[in-house]
Protein backbone atom coordinates (compact mmCIF):
# COMPACT_ATOMS: atom_id res chain seq x y z
CA UNK A 1 0.00 0.00 0.00
CA UNK A 2 2.90 2.59 0.87
CA UNK A 3 5.19 1.05 -1.83
CA UNK A 4 2.20 1.99 -4.42
CA UNK A 5 1.88 5.42 -2.94
CA UNK A 6 5.75 6.21 -2.97
CA UNK A 7 6.03 4.48 -6.16
CA UNK A 8 3.65 7.07 -7.60
CA UNK A 9 5.14 9.48 -5.55
CA UNK A 10 8.67 8.98 -7.41
CA UNK A 11 7.32 8.31 -10.67
CA UNK A 12 5.81 11.81 -10.44
CA UNK A 13 8.77 13.35 -9.79
CA UNK A 14 11.08 11.42 -12.50
CA UNK A 15 8.41 12.81 -15.33
CA UNK A 16 7.48 15.64 -14.13
CA UNK A 17 10.96 16.58 -13.72
CA UNK A 18 11.80 15.59 -16.80
CA UNK A 19 9.30 17.24 -18.98
CA UNK A 20 10.00 20.21 -16.67
CA UNK A 21 13.92 19.85 -17.76
CA UNK A 22 13.15 19.62 -21.62
CA UNK A 23 10.98 22.68 -21.25
CA UNK A 24 13.03 25.29 -19.72
CA UNK A 25 14.95 27.62 -22.17
CA UNK A 26 17.39 28.74 -19.27
CA UNK A 27 19.85 26.01 -19.28
CA UNK A 28 20.62 26.55 -15.76
CA UNK A 29 17.03 26.12 -14.62
CA UNK A 30 17.06 22.93 -16.60
CA UNK A 31 19.84 21.45 -15.04
CA UNK A 32 18.17 22.27 -11.36
CA UNK A 33 14.84 20.07 -13.10
CA UNK A 34 16.55 17.12 -14.41
CA UNK A 35 18.54 16.82 -9.88
CA UNK A 36 14.55 16.75 -9.26
CA UNK A 37 14.21 13.80 -11.63
CA UNK A 38 17.27 11.91 -10.70
CA UNK A 39 15.73 11.93 -7.59
CA UNK A 40 12.53 10.35 -8.02
CA UNK A 41 15.08 7.89 -10.13
CA UNK A 42 16.76 7.13 -6.97
CA UNK A 43 13.58 6.81 -5.30
CA UNK A 44 12.54 4.06 -7.67
CA UNK A 45 15.52 2.17 -7.15
CA UNK A 46 15.20 2.22 -3.44
CA UNK A 47 11.83 0.84 -3.83
CA UNK A 48 13.17 -2.21 -5.99
CA UNK A 49 15.36 -2.73 -2.83
CA UNK A 50 18.39 -1.80 -5.09
CA UNK A 51 20.08 0.65 -2.56
CA UNK A 52 23.42 0.25 -3.96
CA UNK A 53 21.89 1.80 -7.28
CA UNK A 54 20.33 4.13 -4.85
CA UNK A 55 23.28 5.06 -3.03
CA UNK A 56 25.22 5.74 -6.84
CA UNK A 57 22.44 8.04 -8.11
CA UNK A 58 22.43 10.24 -5.89
CA UNK A 59 26.28 10.37 -4.92
CA UNK A 60 27.79 9.67 -8.96
CA UNK A 61 24.19 11.55 -10.93
CA UNK A 62 22.86 14.02 -8.43
CA UNK A 63 26.79 14.76 -7.25
CA UNK A 64 28.99 14.25 -10.25
CA UNK A 65 27.48 14.27 -13.33
CA UNK A 66 25.53 17.56 -12.82
CA UNK A 67 28.49 19.35 -11.68
CA UNK A 68 29.75 18.52 -15.54
CA UNK A 69 26.74 19.27 -16.65
CA UNK A 70 26.69 22.90 -15.27
CA UNK A 71 30.37 23.12 -15.75
CA UNK A 72 29.51 22.52 -19.08
CA UNK A 73 26.54 25.26 -19.34
CA UNK A 74 29.24 27.64 -18.01
CA UNK A 75 32.19 26.70 -20.87
CA UNK A 76 29.35 27.14 -23.78
CA UNK A 77 28.77 30.49 -24.16
CA UNK A 78 24.89 30.87 -23.79
CA UNK A 79 24.07 33.89 -25.53
CA UNK A 80 25.49 32.51 -28.94
CA UNK A 81 23.73 29.39 -28.45
CA UNK A 82 20.45 31.13 -27.61
CA UNK A 83 21.11 32.87 -31.02
CA UNK A 84 21.32 29.80 -32.67
CA UNK A 85 18.43 28.03 -34.94
CA UNK A 86 16.46 25.96 -32.39
CA UNK A 87 16.46 22.13 -32.81
CA UNK A 88 12.77 21.73 -32.03
CA UNK A 89 11.87 20.22 -35.44
CA UNK A 90 12.96 16.86 -35.07
CA UNK A 91 9.28 16.12 -33.58
CA UNK A 92 9.03 12.92 -35.94
CA UNK A 93 12.44 11.29 -35.06
CA UNK A 94 11.65 11.88 -31.17
CA UNK A 95 8.11 10.48 -31.73
CA UNK A 96 9.93 7.56 -33.40
CA UNK A 97 12.03 6.92 -30.63
CA UNK A 98 9.39 6.81 -28.09
CA UNK A 99 7.17 4.20 -29.80
CA UNK A 100 10.06 2.18 -30.24
CA UNK A 101 10.90 2.54 -26.59
CA UNK A 102 7.62 2.07 -25.42
CA UNK A 103 6.73 -0.56 -27.38
CA UNK A 104 10.63 -2.86 -26.17
CA UNK A 105 9.14 -1.80 -22.14
CA UNK A 106 5.51 -3.15 -23.55
CA UNK A 107 7.04 -6.40 -24.95
CA UNK A 108 9.03 -7.33 -21.68
CA UNK A 109 5.83 -6.55 -19.34
CA UNK A 110 3.73 -8.67 -21.42
CA UNK A 111 6.49 -11.78 -21.08
CA UNK A 112 6.84 -10.96 -17.47
CA UNK A 113 9.93 -10.99 -15.34
CA UNK A 114 10.95 -14.53 -15.97
CA UNK A 115 11.74 -13.99 -19.25
CA UNK A 116 14.48 -12.02 -18.11
CA UNK A 117 17.58 -14.04 -16.91
CA UNK A 118 18.87 -11.09 -15.05
CA UNK A 119 16.08 -10.49 -12.94
CA UNK A 120 15.69 -14.25 -11.85
CA UNK A 121 19.28 -14.33 -10.77
CA UNK A 122 18.52 -10.83 -8.69
CA UNK A 123 15.72 -12.22 -7.05
CA UNK A 124 17.55 -15.99 -5.80
CA UNK A 125 19.08 -14.46 -2.68
CA UNK A 126 16.77 -11.78 -2.41
CA UNK A 127 13.71 -11.47 0.12
CA UNK A 128 14.81 -14.32 2.10
CA UNK A 129 18.56 -13.59 3.35
CA UNK A 130 19.15 -10.60 5.91
CA UNK A 131 21.41 -9.61 4.08
CA UNK A 132 20.97 -6.42 1.73
CA UNK A 133 21.69 -5.46 -1.62
CA UNK A 134 24.87 -3.90 -0.59
CA UNK A 135 26.29 -6.59 1.28
CA UNK A 136 25.64 -9.30 -1.57
CA UNK A 137 27.33 -6.70 -4.01
CA UNK A 138 30.34 -6.52 -1.68
CA UNK A 139 30.83 -10.50 -1.64
CA UNK A 140 30.46 -10.75 -5.21
CA UNK A 141 32.98 -7.84 -6.24
CA UNK A 142 35.73 -8.69 -3.68
CA UNK A 143 35.75 -12.25 -4.47
CA UNK A 144 34.35 -13.48 -7.95
CA UNK A 145 34.92 -9.95 -9.77
CA UNK A 146 37.97 -9.01 -8.10
CA UNK A 147 39.95 -8.48 -11.33
CA UNK A 148 37.47 -6.28 -12.86
CA UNK A 149 37.40 -4.38 -9.34
CA UNK A 150 41.27 -3.67 -9.67
CA UNK A 151 40.81 -2.87 -13.91
CA UNK A 152 38.33 -0.57 -12.68
CA UNK A 153 41.04 2.01 -11.13
CA UNK A 154 43.15 1.29 -14.36
CA UNK A 155 40.06 2.92 -15.95
CA UNK A 156 39.92 5.59 -13.73
CA UNK A 157 43.91 6.02 -13.83
CA UNK A 158 43.11 6.49 -18.17
CA UNK A 159 40.23 9.22 -16.98
CA UNK A 160 42.46 11.02 -14.97
CA UNK A 161 45.38 11.19 -17.98
CA UNK A 162 43.13 11.97 -20.86
CA UNK A 163 41.43 15.07 -19.45
CA UNK A 164 44.48 16.45 -17.84
CA UNK A 165 46.16 15.53 -21.18
CA UNK A 166 43.54 16.82 -23.61
CA UNK A 167 43.45 20.46 -21.42
CA UNK A 168 46.52 21.23 -21.42
CA UNK A 169 48.07 24.40 -21.24
CA UNK A 170 49.48 24.94 -24.83
CA UNK A 171 53.41 25.64 -24.25
CA UNK A 172 54.63 26.71 -27.05
CA UNK B 1 10.50 -0.61 0.19
CA UNK B 2 13.71 -2.01 2.62
CA UNK B 3 13.17 -1.24 6.52
CA UNK B 4 14.95 1.45 7.83
CA UNK B 5 14.40 4.15 5.47
CA UNK B 6 11.39 5.32 7.41
CA UNK B 7 13.53 7.97 8.67
CA UNK B 8 14.19 9.62 5.37
CA UNK B 9 10.67 9.63 4.19
CA UNK B 10 9.61 11.94 7.58
CA UNK B 11 12.89 14.06 7.08
CA UNK B 12 12.19 14.81 3.19
CA UNK B 13 8.91 16.40 3.24
CA UNK B 14 9.87 18.36 6.43
CA UNK B 15 13.43 19.55 4.20
CA UNK B 16 11.50 20.45 1.24
CA UNK B 17 8.58 22.08 3.33
CA UNK B 18 11.08 24.27 5.96
CA UNK B 19 12.51 26.85 3.22
CA UNK B 20 8.99 26.62 1.51
CA UNK B 21 6.85 27.72 4.46
CA UNK B 22 9.80 30.19 5.56
CA UNK B 23 10.09 31.66 2.32
CA UNK B 24 6.20 32.01 2.17
CA UNK B 25 6.08 33.59 5.57
CA UNK B 26 8.62 35.81 5.28
CA UNK B 27 6.95 37.27 2.74
CA UNK B 28 3.49 37.94 4.32
CA UNK B 29 5.18 39.66 7.43
CA UNK B 30 7.96 41.53 5.98
CA UNK B 31 7.72 45.04 4.44
CA UNK B 32 8.52 45.48 0.43
CA UNK B 33 9.76 48.68 -0.32
CA UNK B 34 12.34 48.67 -2.36
CA UNK B 35 14.77 51.25 -3.76
CA UNK B 36 17.61 51.34 -6.00
CA UNK B 37 20.03 51.75 -3.38
CA UNK B 38 18.23 48.96 -1.88
CA UNK B 39 18.58 46.31 -4.69
CA UNK B 40 22.11 46.96 -5.51
CA UNK B 41 24.77 44.97 -4.29
CA UNK B 42 26.28 46.56 -0.48
CA UNK B 43 28.91 48.95 -0.21
CA UNK B 44 31.06 46.01 0.14
CA UNK B 45 30.47 44.43 -2.88
CA UNK B 46 31.68 45.69 -6.98
CA UNK B 47 29.40 46.12 -9.33
CA UNK B 48 29.28 43.44 -11.71
CA UNK B 49 31.49 44.73 -15.19
CA UNK B 50 29.75 42.33 -17.14
CA UNK B 51 27.61 39.07 -17.60
CA UNK B 52 29.11 36.68 -15.05
CA UNK B 53 27.42 33.69 -18.36
CA UNK B 54 30.54 34.76 -20.38
CA UNK B 55 33.21 31.49 -21.47
CA UNK B 56 35.43 30.02 -18.61
CA UNK B 57 38.42 28.17 -19.71
CA UNK B 58 38.42 24.64 -20.42
CA UNK B 59 41.30 24.19 -17.91
CA UNK B 60 37.75 24.75 -14.82
CA UNK B 61 36.38 21.35 -16.63
CA UNK B 62 39.60 19.35 -15.89
CA UNK B 63 38.69 19.72 -11.79
CA UNK B 64 35.07 18.57 -12.59
CA UNK B 65 36.29 15.62 -14.22
CA UNK B 66 38.82 14.67 -11.70
CA UNK B 67 35.71 15.21 -8.96
CA UNK B 68 34.04 12.93 -10.68
CA UNK B 69 36.80 10.47 -11.39
CA UNK B 70 36.98 10.43 -7.22
CA UNK B 71 33.64 10.15 -6.66
CA UNK B 72 33.04 6.69 -9.18
CA UNK B 73 36.25 5.30 -6.49
CA UNK B 74 34.28 6.73 -3.38
CA UNK B 75 31.10 4.56 -4.92
CA UNK B 76 33.23 1.79 -4.83
CA UNK B 77 34.38 2.34 -1.41
CA UNK B 78 31.10 2.11 -0.35
CA UNK B 79 30.30 -1.61 -0.38
CA UNK B 80 33.76 -2.45 0.82
CA UNK B 81 32.74 0.12 4.12
CA UNK B 82 29.68 -2.14 4.72
CA UNK B 83 31.87 -5.56 4.39
CA UNK B 84 34.93 -4.47 5.87
CA UNK B 85 34.86 -6.76 9.20
CA UNK B 86 33.95 -9.93 6.62
CA UNK B 87 36.31 -9.42 4.54
CA UNK B 88 39.00 -7.97 7.01
CA UNK B 89 42.70 -7.94 5.44
CA UNK B 90 41.81 -9.25 2.23
CA UNK B 91 39.72 -6.41 1.60
CA UNK B 92 42.09 -4.10 2.90
CA UNK B 93 44.48 -5.34 0.46
CA UNK B 94 42.09 -5.02 -2.46
CA UNK B 95 41.46 -1.49 -1.77
CA UNK B 96 44.79 -0.97 -1.32
CA UNK B 97 46.03 -1.75 -4.55
CA UNK B 98 42.50 -0.18 -6.37
CA UNK B 99 43.66 3.39 -4.33
CA UNK B 100 47.32 3.08 -5.26
CA UNK B 101 46.64 3.21 -8.89
CA UNK B 102 44.37 6.01 -8.01
CA UNK B 103 46.50 7.95 -6.46
CA UNK B 104 49.76 7.34 -8.73
CA UNK B 105 47.43 9.46 -11.41
CA UNK B 106 46.75 12.27 -8.47
CA UNK B 107 50.21 12.69 -8.07
CA UNK B 108 50.51 12.78 -11.64
CA UNK B 109 47.95 15.07 -12.48
CA UNK B 110 49.27 17.34 -9.29
CA UNK B 111 52.72 17.07 -11.21
CA UNK B 112 51.72 18.50 -14.35
CA UNK B 113 50.02 21.44 -12.09
CA UNK B 114 46.17 20.49 -13.12
CA UNK B 115 44.82 21.66 -9.74
CA UNK B 116 46.79 25.49 -10.24
CA UNK B 117 44.28 27.83 -10.90
CA UNK B 118 44.90 29.76 -14.05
Amino acid sequence: MIDTALFYVFALMTLGGGILCITRRNAVHAAIWLIASLMGVAGLFLLQRAEFLFAVQIVLYIGGIMVLFLFVIMLINLDTAAAERQYSGQWKLALGAVVLAGGEIAWVMARGLPGLGAAAAVQDGGEGGSDGNVERLADLLFSEYLLPFEIVSILLLAAIVGSVFLARRRTS
Amino acid sequence: MPDGYLPIFVFLPVAILFPVVTLFVAKLVRPSQPTPSKLGAYECGIEPASNSRGRYTVRYYIVAILFVVFDVETVFLYPWAVRYKQLGWFGVAEVAVFLAILIVGYVWAYKKGAFEWV
